[in-house]
């Protein structure tokens, strides 16, 4: 042991003047890298987009009553956000169940729906800031189905309606504070009414 | 008994390196590799010293460096010692200070001083740790506008040379990779709702394959690019859904109630993602094939959302939300959380350490900010739209 620590410096002083002179004589490797070229490709514009149907059937609705219809039954449709806009429903935090004071509301969006048999409804589900992205695209789209639901044990038919999440995307009070956070937790209706001729 | 070995290695590391050197004739690379058992959050960067190096040669290697786990130190404190100049091109050195070992000796020609830079930090990466480096790897994401509309980018993957992918003027969302190709699946409501489209980058065509009633979003490609998880309500609540890489063959996977952000496992046989079981927020997996869902336990946390499982098949990344969002990793077993930074969103880098997420500003705005989890070093990339989010690291 104590002949490896005499030693220790002088091996180390020895490797040390090898590895130096070692390097001077070691020639430097060259990397020659290729010119960067854009990700994206000179002909990307797509401003417009194919309007492709969806590649699969919808579920059959016999078999399942609360599926979606698909969306080309709500083409051809013009969109009122005005008529039902006093009748959105607001919903406590983190949560997707219709409370007991928003049912006079949503028995105003049926009420309107069954005066107007050519009438069909989307329902805007949205959510306040606080939860992340895609969780609140899914809560907010749990919120449009709640209600939904709602509608048909009212009577709506749910072929009649159609649900849209924005998340988070849509706040109609862009504050960060409860007051702002509840009225940004809410579902709107939109009558659809079918276009002239149509 | 760690003690006893290390000191083996300081008696025999010397005398083992004379050998070398004497054997060969020059000082090739000795593959003696001390590593660290890696500790998220808790390992300490490997301090090095920078010189020769100015501007943005000097800016590149600092941060790619940076957010791998090294830090700067002076040539007297540091573990190895990286030198060189970017006059003309980049070219640079890498020597052990006590092995006096030289690791890498290189010159970069043939592009900008950035990229010269990128490979030489791709390097030095490879030379000290013997892994693959991140510096010329790339990202997509979201860039939201003030109205609430926004576009998907893609750039490197510190934020430099953005580009616009979508010029839809609509809400976009959740931009993800296909493995190895310049190709995007995400979610845009140019027509209306939420639909899913595929995007090729080099020849610009791009088509719907989910555009279902209700939620089509949070795509996410499967390892070898054949099939795409993602989140539809089409049968009445949004779940788990899976098809073929141009929206064929559709499959429902679950039956939870709100389910959101699917990821898939590096094997390809499992889907996580956040769900609601008997109210409670937590994640799950399901088999790739189809088959039961099983919790995944985050312990200590609460409101698990947004897995992202490492590439490695050793963590899940995900957010927590107590008062605030926060990074968190927990292995993919379930079981302890170990808490990292405030953040929201994480996406493993291919090196399975660094993660890029969302930071949320004093103004609510978000900025894209890399994350290298073992030493919980953090720095912000550069940003495009003031209100940057969702970021996927191709990989």
């Amino acid at each position: 042991m104590k002949t490896t620590k005499l030693i220790y410096p002088l091996v180390l002083a020895l490797a040390a003047t090898l590895a130096t002179t070692g390097c001077k004589h070691k020639p430097v490797g060259v990397t020659q890298l290729p010119g960067q070229r854009p990700m994206v490709g000179e002909n990307n514009n797509p401003t417009t987009l194919p309007n492709t149907p969806p590649i699969n059937p919808n579920e059959n609705p016999n078999v399942n009553p609360m599926a979606l219809p698909p969306p080309e039954e709500f083409d051809n449709m013009l969109a009122d956000r005005a008529v039902l806009a006093a009748y959105t429903i607001h919903f406590a935090y983190d949560r997707s169940d219709i409370r007991s004071s928003e049912k006079a509301n949503l028995a105003s969006v049926a009420q309107a729906l069954s005066s107007d048999p050519n009438t069909k409804l989307l329902v805007e589900g949205n959510c306040d800031e606080r939860g992340t992205e895609e969780y609140n695209r899914s809560l907010g789209e749990r919120r449009a189905l709640a209600a939904r639901e709602a509608l048909a044990k009212l009577g709506v038919d749910p072929m009649r309606v159609e649900t849209r999440s924005f998340g988070k995307d849509k706040p109609v009070d862009p504050g960060h504070d409860e007051s702002a956070w509840a009225k940004n937790r809410r579902d709107d209706f939109v009558l659809l009414h079918p276009k002239a001729g149509m | 008994m760690k003690n006893i070995h290390l000191q083996l290695i300081n008696i025999f590391l010397p005398v083992f390196l004379l050998a070398a050197a004497v054997a060969r004739g020059q000082n090739e690379q000795n593959e003696i590799v001390i590593q660290p058992t890696i500790r998220m959050g808790m390992t300490p960067p490997i301090p090095v010293s920078l010189d020769g190096f100015t501007g943005e040669a000097a800016d590149v290697l600092k941060f790619d460096l940076y957010v791998q786990g090294f830090s700067f130190v002076s040539p007297d404190a540091a573990q190895y010692l990286i030198s060189g100049s970017n006059a003309g091109n980049v070219q640079g050195r890498v020597t052990d200070r006590f092995s006096k070992n030289s690791l890498l000796a290189r010159s970069y020609t043939g592009a900008s001083i950035r990229r010269e830079a990128h490979a030489f930090a791709d390097d030095i990466v490879m030379a000290i740790r013997h892994e693959k480096g991140i510096a010329l790897t790339k990202i997509a994401f979201k860039a939201e506008q003030p109205d609430g509309n926004g576009e998907i980018y893609v750039a490197d993957f510190d934020g430099h040379n953005p580009q616009a992918v979508t010029h839809d003027g609509a809400i976009v969302a959740a931009p993800a990779w296909v493995p190895d190709r310049l190709a995007l699946y995400y979610t845009s409501y140019k027509l209306g709702n939420p639909d899913i489209f595929y995007h090729d980058l080099t020849t610009g065509q791009r088509r719907a394959i989910a555009r279902y009633g209700g939620l089509n979003t949070s795509a996410a490609v499967s390892p070898d690019g054949t099939k795409v998880a993602m989140i539809l309500s089409k049968g009445g609540s949004p779940n788990v859904y899976v098809c073929n890489a141009d929206g064929s063959g559709l499959k429902k996977m679950t039956a939870t109630s709100e389910d959101s952000a699917p990821c898939w496992s590096p094997d390809g046989q499992w889907i996580c993602f956040a769900t609601k079981i008997n109210s409670r927020r937590l994640l799950a997996k399901v088999p790739a094939g189809g088959g039961e869902v099983q919790i995944v336990k985050t312990v200590g946390v609460s409101n698990p959302t947004e897995p992202d499982w490492s590439p490695d098949n050793k963590w899940i990344a995900f957010t927590s939300q107590a008062r605030e969002f926060d990074i968190c990793v927990v292995p993919i077993a379930g079981g302890d959380v170990t808490l990292l930074v405030p953040g929201e969103d994480p996406s493993w880098a291919p090196n399975s350490r660094t993660l890029i997420y969302a930071r949320r500003t004093a103004s609510y705005r978000y900025v894209l900010s890399l994350l290298d989890a073992p030493t919980k070093q953090v720095k912000d990339v550069a940003r495009v739209s003031g209100n940057d989010s969702q970021p996927a690291w191709a990989r």
